[in-house]
């Protein structure tokens, strides 16, 4: 208490000193970076047991990984792993999700995850899928909502840097990803400096089947050799339509930082999709030979298959010169939104100082009236004037992604101002800012690049963290912030940690999914080659020097429980089957000195660790899942002979297991 | 009502007729007891096909519950789950070719709708009889039988089972509610329950309504 008592008085000397430093003109502005009114916890607080409104995709960036998230509260659900190995469960270890990974590069085992799309039916978040993009290896994922598993990865050719991916059509008819590197076709070779000559931009077209979400590439553009940056779907009126933002219009191969910011302004790319869909079907285009991994999982069989495909069908851009046409606009843009009516296209030119808002109906006119402003590469240029609706005036440093509510508002990030704008999309008059910690990247309003934006909320996805969060060495958090947009004025209700690195998400009702989650796997069902389906099939089965362990996994023992006869040279492969058929109740499994990770088993399902042991000994494995009150007893012993022996294949659980003859 | 019609009926009949009327009707239903012994036979048929008891669980891990359903031939619910949890205490797993039940109860109660529709038909006292306290006996014995079955589960346990607390047995209620360690168990009656009890009752109520009718016949007979 004394020592309170001191402290206290302190701080009021120290108050006093400021408060007069403040009363002296010429001091620095207060910065308003802790202000919360007093109720935004109530909003944000889900009392324990209850259910946040609505489910958050949100992308991994460098980790590539998809993080879940509740919102409001910001709580973290679930990390699913897309384009990385995860030793939590198995995944891109396994026998079975080995393929998953598998690229014409061979085994890619991360990637660096940008952007989310959640599928959609009439324009509207329809929760069955997410779409994800890798960037380094050019690959698009799915993933099914109702398992919240990586279901497939298709990898794209003839691409490089899959950045403008993978935004989709209104009834997810295509998902779509432009090239952020523009380079020569696979496998081949120039001079860098011939960039000009030699290099070009492709947009892949990748089909999604309407009922099993199965993707395939039905055909590919060829483009000027510009940088895609993103890009989005038109809607209503302009249906049919897509648009890309695009930089680097100078065409420069080095020191991009200055020679591809020379150009006043850049282009946003508006293609007649549907156009090039009758095309493609019609017959046009060149089938060219590539090299792509197309990877499946099958939930039957719990394992995935890649298919090596070998041939893609390109448009070429002498045929596309009456279905894209170049706008321009300034400078350097990143996001290329389309507002929730589908007649104003925004682009955010991050080097630009006011921020251009085009209208699809002067789009059509102009092309209409070939009001063109020259040529780009022998694509028409639209006049920018003609296009354009209007601009919003100074409204912040560095805009670089724009959503949208339901009330006709829209909300643009700003990285260098480090800002979030609200303005009118019909007036363009800026109604509110507010300050984000810092340098905001992406932001979403819940089904905010939709036709129906659910308003409510905007989360600012942040490039830096400093000083917000207790430090932890040099590598912090990634953070995000929530604000409230349901009145005139945003207000900012929380910070919280996210994994790294969070670029784009998409935010819908937790009811368009929750009741469909899958919540075991039915025994009956398991057609996995190698499955136990029940305790009488555990076996071990030697093949040469592979031996199969058939292992079944309940509450609380993994059958056999003894293994001896496996010598030093040997490849183990445990095939574990959970025979659980309830909820919440999955079985884990690691022994000792595998080289590749543990595993997590749901019920219902099989899944395989190789394990190859390298000296003789007794090794113990177990359940690494805390499954029940003896989960510790949940393990097994595997004896293994030096190589040579003749040390007799046996195997068994309690009264079965291996006794003195 | 209907005894003031009877009554009513029997006064303006003469004497001779009225006396030979008399000794049929000692023999013969009220039209009421013909009419719900053959609507409760028809419904009995039902509990052929519907759960007839249910014994839910609950504990700390098991939010959403388990539950475990009885039919006339089967076992249905959570079966397995119950049994992978119950080898913990050594219970023994529920396995319906353990229950000679399965095999007749169907036949029984299709006897007991059947024995019913020929007593309604045939309005004759002791075909229904017959058919109420019959029923009503093997209700009785049916419950015991549960019971024991409940005694054996609960009370036949594995000597080497992982959890065992001294003195504790883990007998389900016969019906009601009762905590067995982390689980509190919950026996009820199900749909097919609640009509085996309808139909108990309306066999007890129409037994009284006989008894009353015979005896008030009797004394106006003298």
């Amino acid at each position: 208490m004394v020592s309170f008592q001191l402290n206290s008085g302190k701080f009021f000397l120290l108050s006093a000193s400021i408060a007069l430093l403040a009363g002296s003109s010429g001091c620095k502005p207060k910065t308003a970076a802790t202000a919360t009114s007093g109720d935004a916890a109530q909003k944000v607080y889900i009392p324990p047991g209850q259910y946040d409104e609505f489910y958050g995709f949100v992308s991994g960036g460098f980790s590539g990984q998809l993080s879940v998230y509740g919102f409001p509260s910001g709580r973290l659900l679930k990390v699913l792993p897309v384009f990385s190995q995860n030793p939590e469960n198995g995944y891109g270890y396994s026998e079975e999700t080995l393929p998953m990974l598998n690229t014409s590069h061979g085994f890619v085992p991360y990637d660096d995850l940008h952007h989310v799309q959640v599928s959609q039916t009439n324009g509207e978040s329809d929760g069955r899928w997410v779409f994800v993009n890798g960037n380094n290896t050019p690959r698009v994922a799915r993933i099914d909502l109702k398992t919240f598993r990586t279901v497939e990865i298709i990898e794209l050719p003839n691409s490089a840097g899959n950045h403008s991916s993978p935004f989709i059509t209104e009834n997810t008819e295509y998902v779509i990803a432009g090239t952020r590197f523009s380079v020569p076709e696979d496998g081949v070779e120039y001079p860098i400096h011939t960039y000009k000559d030699n290099f070009n931009g492709t947009i892949s077209f990748i089909s999604v089947e309407k009922e099993s979400g199965e993707m395939d590439i039905a055909f590919q553009l060829e483009v000027p050799a510009l940088n895609f940056d993103l890009s989005h779907t038109g809607k209503g009126p302009s249906s049919g339509w897509f648009f890309f933002s695009t930089y680097n219009t100078e065409k420069a191969y080095t020191l991009l930082e200055v020679n591809a910011s020379q150009n006043d302004k850049d282009f946003i790319m508006a293609v007649n999709w549907k156009k090039a869909e009758e095309l493609a079907k019609s017959g046009k285009g060149v089938k060219k030979k590539v090299k792509y991994a197309h990877n499946k999982w099958d939930e039957a069989t719990h394992s995935g298959t890649s298919e090596m495909k070998t041939e893609v069908l390109t448009l070429q851009a002498a045929d596309l010169r009456d279905i894209i046409y170049f706008i321009p606009c300034p400078k350097s843009p990143h996001g290329c939104d389309v507002d929730p009516s589908g007649e104003y296209i925004v682009g955010s030119g991050k080097l630009a100082a006011l921020l251009p808002v085009f209208k699809f109906s002067k789009i059509q006119e102009a092309i209409k009236n070939k009001d063109f402003d020259g040529e780009y590469d022998g694509f028409k240029v639209l006049k920018y004037e003609s296009v354009l609706h209007g601009e919003v005036e100074k409204p912040g440093l560095g805009p670089l992604h724009t959503e949208f509510d339901d009330k006709g508002n829209a909300y643009t990030s700003f990285f260098v101002s480090s800002e979030i704008v609200k303005w009118d999309v019909k007036t363009l008059k800026i109604l509110d800012r507010v300050p984000t910690y810092y340098s905001i990247g992406h932001l979403t309003v819940p089904g905010g690049d939709t036709r129906k934006p659910y308003g409510k909320y905007v989360v600012a996805y942040n490039k830096i963290t400093k000083d917000r969060y207790l430090p932890t060495g040099p590598e912090l958090t990634q953070s995000a912030q929530l604000f409230d947009i349901s009145g005139d004025k945003m207000q900012l209700l929380l910070d919280f940690p996210t994994i790294g690195e969070p670029h784009y998400s998409q935010i819908i009702p937790a009811a368009l999914i929750k009741d469909k989650s899958t919540k075991i796997y039915k025994i009956e069902e398991n057609k996995h080659p190698r499955a136990a389906i029940g305790e009488g099939q555990a076996r071990v089965e030697r093949e040469g020097n592979k031996v199969h362990v058939y292992m079944t996994m309940i509450r609380s023992h993994l059958a056999p429980d003894n293994i001896e006869g496996v010598r030093v040279g040997d490849e183990v492969y445990f095939h574990l089957t959970n025979l659980e058929q309830d909820w919440d109740i999955p079985h884990g499994f690691a022994i000792k000195g595998a080289n590749n990770a543990e595993l997590l088993v749901m019920p219902g399902e099989t899944q395989t660790l190789k394990w190859v042991p390298k000296q003789a000994g007794i090794f113990p494995y177990y359940c690494t899942d805390f499954c029940s009150a003896l989960h510790q007893e949940m393990s097994g012993y595997m004896r293994v002979s030096p190589a040579g022996s003749n040390t007799p294949l046996r195997f068994g659980l309690g009264e079965t297991a291996p006794a003195a003859n | 009502m209907m005894q003031g019609c009877v009554s009513q009926a029997r006064t303006e009949l003469p004497g001779l007729t009225m006396f030979n009327n008399m000794e049929k009707r000692k023999k013969s239903l009220l039209p009421l007891t013909r009419i719900l012994t053959a609507i409760a036979s028809l419904i009995l048929v039902l509990v052929i096909f519907l759960p007839i008891w249910r014994i839910e669980l609950d504990a700390p891990q098991y939010p959403e519950g388990l539950a475990m359903q009885i039919y006339a031939h089967k076992l249905a619910g959570d079966v397995e789950i119950i049994n992978g949890l119950n080898h913990y205490i050594g219970m023994r797993t529920l396995h319906e070719d353990d229950f000679m039940e399965f095999t007749f109860l169907p036949y029984i109660f299709a006897g007991f709708a059947l024995l019913g529709l020929i007593a309604a038909a045939a309005g004759r006292r002791w075909l229904f009889f017959t058919w109420a306290f019959g029923f009503l006996l093997f209700a009785v014995l049916a419950m015991v039988d549960f019971y024991m079955w409940e005694y054996d589960y609960g009370h036949n346990l594995d000597p080497k089972a992982p959890i065992q607390v001294p003195g504790m047995a883990y007998q389900p209620p016969l019906i009601g509610f009762k905590q067995l360690l982390n689980f509190g168990a919950f026996s009820i009656p199900d749909t097919g329950g609640w009509i085996l009890t309808g139909v108990g009752l309306i066999a007890i109520f129409l037994i009284f309504r006989e008894l009353k009718n015979k005896r008030h016949e009797a004394t106006s007979i003298h």
